[in-house]
């Protein structure tokens, strides 16, 4: 408040509305079980929109019983935003992030993301290397269980170091450099960036993975129940960091949780997800 | 189940007008606000608003994203609770609104801090977490937090609910000064003297369902006072 002028001051029309989704997906289903004639042929029935009166099972096979944990996920995501997802129990969260982040082989489905191929290639038919790319450069991913996504032995730097490697940057001083610049970020003090993370508490493992899984800069970020087995305190601190890099960076975000408050506090939109597919989604505020 | 608190209710506002919405509680004075600010979406109806970057816009039927978008450079909201993330300095509650919309994170910090300077709070709070202050305090933070984006439409539910009369005056001083920028504003105050002192023109609403439009004096040459 100034006061130097009656005018409202105005934004720039444009002011970082994007109209394309920074990610796409549409339709995905993810099967678990050798699945049957019968399943393959429906397999978009089961979960598609075409027969909201059916009585099939809900995540089920009626003939052979496979478990479709996620049946017919379609979503879009815009540069900048947070997605939460929420869900009881096996509705699918976590099959779904595993999924985008191709830890699981989808069943059927597509994803596009505009940064890669102008967003015309369907990432789900993507061949091993390609794959390997969109990870290392495109995503990252912060898992619940800090030993899936760290190397527990190799210190805190090496665990960075490995992701820029695999960018391609090869200079020792360079990596060490950004490692320690990304561990800095996540406030783990430089002194200890040569520890493994097996000697870090869960919260600063956490923390860790994250400045993992943002070391190439990726425009997206998949977070997989962050917060879920950290005392109170320490997932304020995580929440907070998670809030400010999105401010610095402008990642677009997928939240995980089954924590209410967590995807409250992040998460511009949400998305409802039961026995493997979207039972609502909207604006936070409409939703919780 | 099925409730209608708002039923068929009309008006239109200028820019840089003030409108207050008045009316026994229950009657849907928040309902109509949270539609606006698309907490709800209505059941019919349509809700244009001239937008700065869309032009002509129906809230009641615009996308997600585009709403996202507004809220975050177009359209304020004030209720009376505070939710943020805690063991977040207040300063960085505040300067957090500034940085979504690419503000520098040092501007956005001293520009928290004059808002805090002007809504009488004490400097030693300016570090504290928010979650830990008093009711009124957390008011003016969120008060804070919605007005140092300079909005150019400001939805007020409430917002003098819990103060002081020091900081009442300080809130309708601030408000006033946001009317001359030209920020629209609609608002529901349970204290009818403030919303005298704002309001351009008044919204009643009745139990009835109809609803009435008369300018701010009018309402007061009739007694209006006892909606307050």
């Amino acid at each position: 408040m100034n006061g130097n002028g009656n005018e409202l001051e105005l934004l720039p029309v444009d002011a970082g509305f994007r109209e394309t989704p920074l990610l796409r997906v549409d339709r995905l289903v993810k099967r678990f079980g050798k699945g049957c004639a019968y399943c393959r042929e429906t397999a978009n029935l089961i979960g598609g929109e075409e027969d909201p009166e059916s009585t099939l099972p809900k995540n089920r096979c009626p003939v052979c019983g496979s478990v479709i944990a996620c049946s017919g996920i379609s979503f879009d995501l815009y540069p900048g935003e947070i997605l939460g997802v929420v869900g009881e129990s096996g509705s699918g969260k976590s099959t779904m992030v595993r999924s985008l982040y191709f830890d699981d082989e989808v069943t059927s489905g597509s994803m596009t993301i505009s940064d890669y191929k102008e967003g015309k290639a369907n990432l789900f038919e993507a061949s091993a290397q390609q794959k390997r790319y969109i990870r290392n450069h495109l995503m990252g991913m912060v898992y619940q269980n800090p030993h899936m996504g760290l190397r527990m032995n190799y210190s805190s730097s090496g665990n960075i170091a490995e992701k820029l490697f695999a960018a391609g940057s090869f200079h020792v001083g360079n990596i060490r450099g950004r490692a320690g610049e990304l561990l800095d970020r996540v406030e783990i003090p430089l002194n200890r960036m040569d520890e493994p993370p097996r000697n870090f508490s869960g919260g600063m493992q956490q923390r860790v993975q994250i400045s993992k899984a943002l070391a190439n800069r990726p425009p997206l970020l998949l977070l997989d129940e962050v917060t879920t087995g950290l005392d109170l305190s320490v997932q304020a601190r995580v929440l907070d960091l998670i809030r400010g890099i999105q401010q610095d960076l402008g990642v677009s975000m997928i939240v995980v949780s089954h924590d209410l408050g967590v995807i409250r506090m992040l998460s511009d939109r949400t998305m409802v997800l039961k026995e493997g597919r979207v039972v609502e989604t909207g604006l936070t505020d409409q939703i919780l | 189940m099925e409730v209608r608190p708002v039923r068929d209710v009309s008006f239109a506002m200028e820019p840089g007008q003030f409108l207050g919405i008045a009316g026994p509680s229950g009657i849907g004075k928040s309902t109509i606000l949270k539609c606006i600010y698309r907490t709800y979406t209505p059941s019919s109806g349509s809700i244009v608003y001239q937008s700065q970057l869309f032009g002509p816009l129906d809230l009641a039927a615009a996308g997600e994203r585009t709403i996202t978008h507004l809220r975050k450079n177009e359209i304020g909201y004030v209720s009376q609770f505070l939710r943020v993330i805690p063991r977040v300095s207040a300063t960085d509650v505040i300067a957090e609104r500034l940085l979504a919309v690419g503000t520098d994170r040092q501007e956005a910090r001293s520009a928290a801090q004059t808002m805090l300077g002007r809504l009488n709070i004490s400097r030693e709070l300016w570090d504290g977490f928010p979650a830990t202050f008093s009711g009124g305090e957390q008011q003016r933070i969120n008060l804070a937090r919605a007005f140092i984006v300079r909005p150019r439409l400001m939805i007020l539910d409430e917002p003098t609910a819990s103060l002081d009369r020091r900081t009442t005056e300080a809130v309708i001083e601030l408000l006033l000064d946001m009317k001359r920028q030209g920020t629209t504003m609609i608002g529901v105050f349970h204290d009818w003297e403030v919303m005298e002192r704002l309001a351009d023109r008044i919204l009643e609403l009745d139990g009835a369902g109809s609803a009435r439009l008369r300018n701010a004096n009018a309402a007061t040459s009739e007694g209006g006072v006892q909606h307050g």
